[in-house]
């Protein structure tokens, strides 16, 4: 953290609204463990307390919107990976089915069921780096080692699954990269089995802790309405109080068919966004229980060979599938033209993915919603008035990503 | 507020009496697992001709086009591949990879493979531009987690 001296706000009265006397701006960041990444958060303070704050983003910023226009389908998914790079498997499926949805097109059963137990996976993943860090934040270091512990664990599986740790690219259109190897459903059960124990750990650590009490209670609170008036969606939304869950409100990927709870909090301060997150994370084992449980048989790729590449063994001998691997290889497939909006329920939110296709194999147009964006746009909401020490833990309940947020 | 204490480091010292998760890299390496993302290969047919064929699908296929090919005919006499053609360049700038293995699915051979390796420094960036050199493998034997993934009978081999 760096001063940058006091009365700064004569110097950027745009930023900082009309002057005031003996306030002092202080820069958050962009180099600063609690922001969670490349974040500045521009300060004024008066005294302790909090009278103004200003996100300061862009300083990630890749391009990755306008990169898809040039791409073909298949080469703009690796892409979806690197925005949120907590929850690639979340940001893959967004897109595929945002493509499947254009294409008219609809997965197997044991896909869809697949995608599911992976998705929620990663929902547990992403959340206990939320909680590890969250709790570093606020003080509690062990939490983190033992939630990095269990992520890796996680992303050991999916390491195996898709052959690399984060940079998934595991869902394509139509299907996923390749059939799960041997072991994969045995490896997700065990981790599934003895996840619940290591989440009472955590919770004997914090949520009856007087010191995360002290530090998350009634901090940084935001009313039902000022949330949604500022579009904040996810844990975030529910842990003021609001009941919306794309995967109730919207289901797809077949969440229709999984018995779950969508929790809720009330007083929408840290604390309650703590006890959502904690509570989404059992509903997550819950549903990819259910998931692992009813794993239908059958094919795992949908039928349509114009789309989905043949599998390499049939190249040998089969030479309408040699042409087809050779056009979406090259060329890749027609999307009819049309638009779309498809929006899932990614561990920090509503993620949206908008898509315009002109017919060509590589979209016109792709705009992403990211949750991050939005809910951290309700932080200058949650620290005003505040003590400059709950910013800290103001920004940790956010979560957010910040690859995401400028994309 | 004693008993919370008390509760929080009973689960500190219940952890630190099990087993360690830590590895001590880089004196202990931890196996990849099959399938795993990492450094290319090109590799070879068990009679130790190249598999790689000059067809350019997996720079095609590539979403950063960071692989070039050139390819040249084959002279009967002596060929370099079991196809008309091969590779007579070929080269993966490993500095703008992204190790998404599209070219692995694209290559219709199995030549190009994504393998286990995930450490390689150079001093320059230049040299980060892997050549047909750097990437063949000297014999299938060097290559046995890739080996057993690509057996000859599945493939293609435009023979
Ligand atoms: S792994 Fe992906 S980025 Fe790297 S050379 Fe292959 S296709 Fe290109
Ligand atoms: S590596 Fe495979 S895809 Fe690439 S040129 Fe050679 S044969 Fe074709």
């Amino acid at each position: 953290m760096s001063t940058e001296g006091t009365n700064t706000a004569a110097r950027e009265p745009d930023i900082l609204g009309p002057i005031r006397t003996e306030t002092m701006t202080l820069n958050m960041g962009p180099q600063h463990p609690s922001t969670h990444g490349v974040l500045r958060v521009l300060l004024e303070l008066e005294g302790e307390s909090v009278v103004g704050c200003k996100p300061e983003i862009g300083y990630l910023h890749t391009g990755i919107e306008k990169n898809m226009e040039v791409k073909t389908y298949n080469k703009a998914l690796p892409m979806t990976d690197r925005m949120d790079y907590l929850a690639p498997m979340s940001n893959n499926l967004g897109y595929v089915l945002a493509v499947e949805k254009l294409l008219d097109m609809e997965v197997p059963r044991r896909c869809k069921y697949l995608r599911v137990l992976l998705a929620e996976m990663t929902r547990i993943q992403s959340h206990l780096v939320w909680l590890g860090t969250h709790a570093l934040d606020l003080g509690a270091m062990t939490v983190f080692l033992y939630c990095f512990r269990e992520r890796e664990a996680i992303i050991k599986i999916f390491e195996k699954v898709s052959g690399v740790r984060m940079m998934t690219s595991y869902f394509r259109v139509g299907g996923v990269a390749r059939e799960p190897y041997a072991e994969f459903y045995d490896d997700c059960r065990r981790f599934l089995d003895a996840f619940p124990e290591k989440m009472d750990d955590y919770e004997e650590l914090l949520t009856d802790n007087p010191i995360f009490l002290r530090r998350t209670e009634s901090v940084c609170a935001i009313s039902a309405e000022k949330a949604i008036a500022l579009g904040v969606t996810g844990p975030l939304l529910r842990a003021s109080g609001v009941d919306y869950d794309i995967r109730k409100k919207e289901p797809y990927s077949g969440y229709e068919e999984f018995d779950f709870e969508v929790p809720l909090g009330s007083a929408g301060d840290v604390y309650d966004r703590y006890c959502v997150r904690i509570a989404e994370m059992r509903q997550a084992h819950r549903i990819a229980m259910q998931a692992l449980d009813g794993m239908p048989e059958g094919p795992l790729q949908a039928d349509n060979p114009k789309v989905v590449p043949p599998p390499k063994e049939q190249l040998a001998h089969d030479m309408e599938a040699l042409i087809h691997h050779f056009k979406i290889f090259t060329e890749g497939y027609h999307v009819p033209a049309g638009e779309v909006y498809q929006v899932i329920e990614s561990p920090r939110g509503e993620l949206g993915y908008y898509i315009i296709s002109d017919g060509s194999p590589s979209p016109y147009k792709v705009k992403v919603r990211a949750p991050s964006f939005s809910n951290l746009f309700a932080l200058p909401e949650m620290v005003k008035g505040g003590m400059f020490g709950d910013v800290v833990a103001a920004l940790g309940s956010v979560d957010i990503v910040l690859g995401e947020i400028d994309r | 507020m004693l008993s919370e204490v008390i509760q929080g480091m009973w689960v500190t010292i219940k952890h630190s009496l099990r087993s360690r998760e830590t590895v001590q890299y880089p004196e202990v390496k931890e196996e990849m697992p099959v399938g795993y993302r990492g450094l290319h290969k090109l590799l070879l047919w068990e009679d130790g001709l190249e598999r790689c064929v000059g067809c350019k699908l997996c720079s095609a296929a590539c979403p950063v086009d960071c692989i070039y090919v050139e390819s040249a005919e084959n002279d009967p006499g002596n060929p370099t591949s079991k196809g008309e053609r091969y590779a007579s360049i070929y080269e993966i700038n490993e500095l703008r990879c992204i190790f998404c293995g599209y070219c692995e699915e694209a290559c219709p051979v199995g030549a190009v493979v994504l393998g286990n390796q995930y450490e390689f420094c150079e001093d320059d960036r230049d040299k980060f531009i892997y050549e047909k050199g750097d990437l063949l493998v000297g014999s299938m034997e060097e290559v046995p987690e890739l080996k057993a993934r690509y057996s000859e009978q599945k493939l293609l081999k435009y023979v």
